[in-house]
């Protein structure tokens, strides 16, 4: 049997939690995974020892890691992992490496799993409208959608190594634009509360900042408030043509549920609905849908969440 | 003067309900179109021509049925359509293959995409080809510059960076701050005229195959609740049922 191999999800520069998703992915695929960590400080793979479930420990070590660029990136990846299939995290940059690296080893990848059985992989496709599965017939390079594997638990202690790498790097970075708030982007977020043209305004978005400011939630908009408003940046959009997002909790605020929309956040693993409509088609996709105005339901969501945060 | 490329992939318009019969999505009652993301591909690479001379060519890979894509890109102002003929369900492998040895063929310099189809949503193909090219390929890009060589602006932690980037290179775009011109009647007319370059190139065998597509689990009925109080209850079960605050 060929070995599984799983790239650590790196984040502020440490282990992502979803990387011991991506070893319950691996284990059910059929091996006892070998986890590279990619980095520039080798501590930082000390980290991933204890996730149960890990053969062994690599700690990909080249000043490569420090800021992202694809090719060199892959060219230092592929030249620590052994032969076999690689398992990824499904962010963007993630799913642009797992593609770079399936390519220089002339291999399929296969995108968003979100579910396992022996070889058989299953996906969205059709931006979530169906789902397919696909066969492998050999080594390929999967990516795993976060929030659907258990997270295996951190009872392990496997062997750590250090092995230097490298490759050349086809980008440079001249400069990074931080945003202007230091709340968090839909794209990295757990917990995403969005408004839509139901909110009237921007200005009423800062209800919805206030909410995620005391979950740790980031705020994301529909493409209707995006185009209506100038103040809400593209860069908020949740959908087809925004971000597709697949947070723990998804709370939808005056948006009617176009299907667009839900293209890009019906995988949520929560849905919450604050919508005045009982017939906007979002019922249909919430846990907890909530017939109301914003007006109304937005102060008790919050004095309830803050006295729960408290 | 640059050779520059752009993918364009026809998919089925997004307001189309997908329906599967069997075990496979049955698309012949549907409307197809270019992949929105490829729209602003197909922008992109026209600025890149104003902007430093050369020339444009859009190449999809799929039937015949695909040239309305091209077309699409020929009547907003594309010098060439090429077509790479072949019908079949093609793995990552095998399609990166072969649009890498049409682009070689082509000469291609710089290659615009979009970040992803809207039919797979895979985002596998920018950085994919780029590979087989040897190239440097930036994903997810949200604008781009030509001056003084190609820059471009692209999401990375906490914001965006500013990139740039050694030619040749891939680079797929996602919806950006670029309008995405329409096209006038000369174009759709020279659209009309335009004869696709349909070429053949050699394809290898595909080692992820498509077992089945399935309707994606219906969800559970929610539950509903009236008035703004209800609230109060949906936290507090968001944190004791949801378990996710
Ligand atoms: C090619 C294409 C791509 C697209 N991409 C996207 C995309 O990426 N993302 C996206 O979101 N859309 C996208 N759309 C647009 C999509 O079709 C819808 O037009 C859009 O999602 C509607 O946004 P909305 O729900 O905010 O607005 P509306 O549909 O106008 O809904 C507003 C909702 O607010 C409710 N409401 C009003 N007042 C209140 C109140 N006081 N309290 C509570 N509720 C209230 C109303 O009942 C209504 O349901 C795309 C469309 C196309 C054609
Ligand atoms: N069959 C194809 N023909 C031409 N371009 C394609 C094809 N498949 C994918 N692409 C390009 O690659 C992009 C990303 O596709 P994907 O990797 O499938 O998400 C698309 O937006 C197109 O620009």
């Amino acid at each position: 049997m060929t070995e599984t191999i799983v790239i650590a999800e790196i984040a502020k520069g440490t282990i992502h939690t979803t990387t011991s998703e991506l070893v319950t992915a691996a284990l059910a695929m059929g091996g006892s995974p070998l986890v590279i960590v990619p980095c520039s400080d080798a501590s930082i793979a000390d980290a991933a020892a204890s996730i149960q479930g890990a053969s062994k420990v690599i700690a990909a070590k080249s000043d490569v890691f420090t800021h992202y660029d694809a090719a060199g990136w892959a060219a230092a990846l592929d030249a620590v992992a052994p032969a076999g299939t690689i398992l990824t995290a499904a962010t963007p940059q993630s799913k642009d490496l797992a593609a770079r690296l399936a390519a220089r080893r002339s291999l399929s990848v296969v995108q968003d799993v979100v579910a396992i059985d022996g070889n058989q992989l299953t996906s969205p496709v059709y931006s979530g409208k169906a789902m397919q599965t696909v066969a492998l017939s050999g080594p390929a390079v999967v990516s795993i959608r976060a929030n659907v594997f258990d997270a295996a638990p951190s009872t392990g202690a496997a062997e750590v190594s250090v092995v230097d790498t490298t490759g050349n790097m086809a980008t440079a970075v001249q400069e990074f634009m931080a945003r202007a708030s230091q709340r968090l982007d839909v794209a990295e977020a757990n917990i995403i509360i969005s408004g839509g043209r139901g909110m009237g305004s921007p200005d009423n978005f800062v209800h919805l900042e206030a909410i995620a400011d005391t979950i740790g939630a980031a705020v994301g908009a529909s493409r209707a408030a995006v185009d209506t408003w100038e103040a809400i940046p593209h860069s908020m959009q949740v959908g087809q043509t925004g971000k597709t997002v697949n947070p723990n909790l998804y709370i939808a605020v005056g948006i009617s549920g176009a299907i667009q929309h839900l293209a890009g956040m019906r995988s949520s693993k929560y849905i919450v609905a604050i919508n005045k409509d009982a017939d906007a088609p979002i019922f249909q996709h919430a846990d907890y849908g909530i017939v109301a105005t914003w007006e109304e339901a937005l102060p008790v969501l919050q004095s309830t969440l803050s006295g729960m945060m408290a | 003067m640059t050779n520059i490329v752009v993918l364009v992939k026809q998919v089925p318009d997004t307001n189309a309900k997908i329906v599967v019969s069997g075990d496979r999505v049955d698309l012949s009652a549907v409307k197809k179109v270019m992949s929105p993301y490829d729209e602003f591909a197909v922008e992109t690479a026209l600025r890149h021509r104003e902007a430093a001379g050369g020339e444009v060519t859009a190449m999809t890979l799929g039937g015949a049925g695909a040239d309305k894509v091209l077309k699409d890109a020929k009547a907003i102002g594309v010098d060439h359509i090429v077509r790479i003929d072949s019908e079949a369900e093609l793995d990552s492998n095998a399609l990166q293959t072969a649009l890498a040895s049409a682009l070689s063929q082509l000469g291609a310099e710089v290659v615009y995409c979009g970040k992803s189809a809207a039919d797979s949503g895979a985002g596998s193909t920018g950085p994919g080809v780029a590979e087989r090219m040897g190239w440097a390929s930036v994903s997810n890009v949200i604008s781009v510059a030509f001056e003084g060589g190609l820059s471009v602006v692209a999401p990375s932690e906490g914001g965006n960076a500013k990139i740039s980037v050694n030619m040749p290179a891939v680079i797929s775009c996602d919806k950006g701050d670029v309008k995405v011109r329409k096209p006038n009647v000369k174009g759709i007319m020279q659209a009309k005229k335009a004869q696709v370059d349909v070429k053949s190139v050699d394809i290898p065998a595909s080692s992820v195959a498509i077992v089945a597509h399935t309707m994606p689990p219906a969800k559970p009925a929610g539950k509903s609740y009236e008035g703004g109080a209800a609230a109060a209850e949906v936290a507090q079960l968001l944190r004791d049922e949801a378990n996710v605050i």
